[in-house]
């Protein structure tokens, strides 16, 4: 008999579908001490979710079947206890913070009332109840703890959200806390607090930290050991600098040198060539709220500017407000020296053949109703000067394998293709108009790392070919420190700073800059653990 | 694909013999259910030593139940079909203008849509057919107007939702025009919705029909409807219960065919559902 906190031996879960049988996971064995961290590092599909939604009993049975195995918490099969006794495990020794806060709080409650409600569903009294949650919101760091418990969840920040979350958690004084992308959805810096906090916390109730992520910089950050999955099986455990320096796996060598970060920078292009689009004091109000501030920022031929900054930095404002989806306060935009933004509507349907755009989510931005040859024919059909009818079949077939889809795809519906065919499949419509400029609005940040860099060597491909523009829009440093030829870092609706991509990167003038740069979370386990002590000198001891 | 769902099979069978009845119904069998027989007064159904068309028995005036069924059809399709058809064109089209188009618009079509939900709908019939002469075009106008609110509302609502997605913004961004991104991105996304609200509201004008009927001021005997009969039956419901019932049973399985049948319509026109169907015609062949 092992003493271990948790461990799921041999555990196997089916979906059984009207598809057939999915194999969700199968045969996965891993444990967790007392005090110690695992991460659970997979892609989207690769069932790392799944084997802790059995933990805590939130597969759906049916269609979910639990074939085979075990899951012992403290020695007992949580499998085969009675409803009753697993509730009882649930929420009060075993808790779980999610991805997204702001759908798992309920927005007709206050947090304080949810809060407490952890505890008086599990029999501790009211006026109790609310002084512990107080304290419980003080010590995850959300000021003014007394009058904010009477707060309701749309006024937090998402930082401040997950924070709830997670007093929330902790309510019962866990033994087993399993945080499920708990730092997705949030800014690099706000995700750099959650870690922090989550670590303090785990140092002073000594609880295990289980933590499923899919991001290798979280793993390096805050993991002791990483177990890491791909289609529902694992295929490699150790310790977090095991793993990423020596990798055993094909997998995982795969998935480690799909990282973004590493790669050479781009040289700057020779700036003495004429801009294809020259923004001049570009300004976005809604109401009083100042959007975009009086930004100034060109793009070159066949160059890809990179915008980056945290949410509500105005970067996609700047981008709506370029393709007109927004019309901007004042300020200019010079296309080829025509300025679009005072563009009557006919100059500018004119101009949609050459400036284009691929959104962030395929899923969305794809009409589920329309067939792939619909959706890319649609272009020739509003511009039919761009091509006779009798080709669209031809130049569907080359635009399809141009960006690495198959002809016979054309027939499809989107639902039908993996996140990253759906987001070539966006590229192939953008390219269909022959357009000199995309503007690429978080395109990759929806999709696995080693989609990403699939899909950015595509526009890059693309780009030396065609001799496109971007406007690329991104929160992820590495990913621009590979893509960018120049980066303009936004905040508050303000350009901060903008140079080629080495200097942003090596000699950063800003502090924003600085610090958008230091939170981005390395692969490598040992340059985290670097930062980390870097931090603990800077700030004192108890940072 | 229609075999695989077995429910809305059997439904689209009914549905064709309703259909089959209402064109050539009155044609075959107008005499044999306006002739009075008074000796089959209130006659009891599934005696079969009689003529058939008394086996769902007799009225109160001895006419045969099933041949009245039969002819009343025609009516009832006629005005619930139409007053449906043209509330639902009418509906959406406003709904889809109101959700699309600018603030000023989209208050004065949902000021008007208030006014006539706020307006007791069958005081506003009664108004109208009684100013007007209550024939069956008068009846589907009124009757349409009454329900036009209830698409209005609901294409309006999921218009403001589907606007936002972000294939429209792609397709505004390639520079489709207003018409292309209402009818091509906005229309196939809400309809099937709207297409299953207007099943329900067949039976609503079934009823709201009998309804006007009754008070004497929709359609007037000797002409019949499936509304009118039920009506016709109350006073004898202690004594002859099959009076109202056939009729009650005819618009109810009207009612639940076509709504199996619209159900099953919603899963064939959404390519990401699609796949139920052909899954199962797979198991089963």
């Amino acid at each position: 008999m092992d003493n271990r906190l948790l461990s799921v031996k041999n555990l196997s879960v089916d979906f059984h579908t009207s598809h057939g049988t999915v194999h969700a996971v199968r045969d996965v064995s891993w444990h967790l001490d007392r005090g110690e961290t695992l991460a659970i590092l997979g892609e989207s599909g690769s069932g790392k979710s799944v084997s802790a939604s059995a933990i805590l009993n939130l597969i759906d049975m049916p269609p979910g079947e639990i074939t085979q195995g075990e899951i012992l918490f403290e020695g007992r099969d949580v499998l085969t206890m009675s409803s009753e006794d697993r509730r009882n495990l649930n929420g009060h020794r075993i808790a779980m913070i999610f991805q997204d806060p702001l759908s798992h709080l309920n927005p007709v409650y206050t947090v304080g009332f949810q809060i407490a409600e952890t505890m008086t569903a599990h029999g501790v009294d009211k006026a109790e109840a609310r002084s512990r949650t107080i304290s419980l919101m003080q010590r995850v760091g959300i000021p003014e703890p007394d009058t904010k418990v009477d707060a309701y969840p749309h006024q937090f920040s998402g930082g401040q959200r997950q924070r709830i979350m997670i007093a929330m958690a902790l309510a019962l004084k866990p033994d087993i806390l399993i945080a499920d992308e708990p730092t997705t959805a949030l800014d690099v810096t706000v995700q750099a607090q959650i870690l922090a906090l989550l670590k303090e916390l785990q140092q002073e109730t000594g609880m295990g930290l289980l933590l499923i992520t899919h991001d290798l910089g979280v793993v390096a950050e805050v993991a002791d050991r990483v177990v890491v999955m791909n289609a529902g099986q694992i295929v490699e455990t150790g310790t977090a600098a095991e793993v990423y320096h020596r990798p055993t796996h094909p997998y995982t060598k795969k998935l480690i040198a799909a990282i973004p970060g590493d790669g050479a920078m781009a040289e700057p292009l020779d700036s003495a060539t004429k801009p294809i689009l020259d923004i001049t004091g570009l300004t976005k109000h809604y109401g009083s709220f100042v959007a975009l501030d009086a930004a100034n920022l060109t793009v070159l031929p066949g160059e890809s500017v990179a915008i980056v900054g945290e949410s509500g930095s105005g970067k996609s404002t700047l981008a709506k407000t370029v393709l007109r989806l927004e019309e901007a306060t004042s300020g200019s935009a010079l296309f080829e020296g025509r300025d679009l933004v005072s563009m009557n509507d006919k100059e500018l349907f004119n101009l949609r053949r050459d400036i284009q755009m691929v959104f962030q989510d395929p899923t969305q931005s794809l009409n589920p109703r329309m067939s792939i040859f619909d959706i890319i024919t649609e272009a020739f059909v509003i511009h039919p000067e761009i091509l006779d009818k009798a080709q669209w079949k031809t130049r569907v077939c080359a635009l399809l394998e141009q960006v690495g889809l198959k002809a016979d795809h054309m027939y499809r519906y989107p639902h039908q293709f993996s996140g990253g065919q759906r987001q070539r499949i966006a590229i192939a419509r953008a390219l269909a108009l022959e357009p000199k400029l995309i503007v690429c609005d978080e395109a990759v940040s929806a999709l696995d790392v080693s989609i990403q860099a699939q899909v950015l060597s595509l526009l890059t491909g693309l780009q030396d070919e065609l001799g496109l523009s971007y406007l690329f829009i991104a929160h992820d440093l590495p990913l621009v420190r590979d893509f960018a030829h120049r980066v303009i870092v936004m905040q508050a609706g303000k350009i901060v700073e903008q140079g080629p991509v080495a200097q942003i990167f090596d000699a950063p003038q800003q502090e924003y800059t600085r610090n958008l740069i230091a939170a981005s979370l390395s692969p490598n386990p040992d340059i985290q653990a670097e930062r980390r002590a870097a931090a603990r000198q800077l700030h004192g001891v108890d940072a | 694909m229609l075999w695989a769902d077995k429910f809305a099979f059997v439904s689209v069978i009914f549905l064709l013999l309703i259909l089959f009845c209402a064109v050539f119904g009155p044609m075959l069998l107008e005499d044999v259910a306006t002739k009075q027989n008074l000796r089959g007064r209130n006659a009891p159904p599934f005696d079969f030593s009689k003529n058939w068309v008394y086996w769902l028995g007799g009225d109160a005036l001895g006419r045969p139940l099933l041949a009245r069924i039969v002819v009343a059809s025609q009516n009832t399709i006629f005005v619930a079909a139409g007053a449906v058809f043209f509330s639902l064109a009418i509906g959406t089209a406003l709904g889809l203008i109101a959700g699309y188009t600018t603030r000023t618009w989209s208050q004065v079509i949902m000021r008007l849509a208030d006014i006539i939900m706020s307006f007791p709908s069958l005081l506003l019939a009664v108004i109208v057919l009684f100013m007007l002469e209550s024939s069956v075009f008068n009846l589907v106008v009124v009757l349409a107007i009454t329900r036009i609110p209830v698409y209005l509302r609901t294409a309006r609502a999921e218009t403001l939702e589907v606007r936002e997605r972000m294939f429209v913004q792609a397709a505004r961004v390639m520079g489709a025009s207003t018409k292309r991104i209402i009818f091509r991105h906005i229309l196939p996304v809400v309809f099937p919705t709207l297409i299953t609200i207007a099943t329900l509201d067949f039976a609503f004008v079934m009823l709201a029909e009998s309804s006007l009927s009754f008070l004497g001021i929709g359609i007037q005997p000797p002409e019949i409807t499936w509304g009118l009969m039920v009506a016709q039956g109350r006073p004898y419901l202690t004594t002859a219960w099959w009076l109202s019932f056939w009729p009650g049973l005819v618009i109810i399985l009207t009612t639940l065919s076509l709504n199996l049948v619209s159900h099953w319509m919603r899963t064939a026109l959404d390519p990401a559902q699609r796949w139920r169907l052909e899954n199962v015609r797979k198991k089963n062949g």
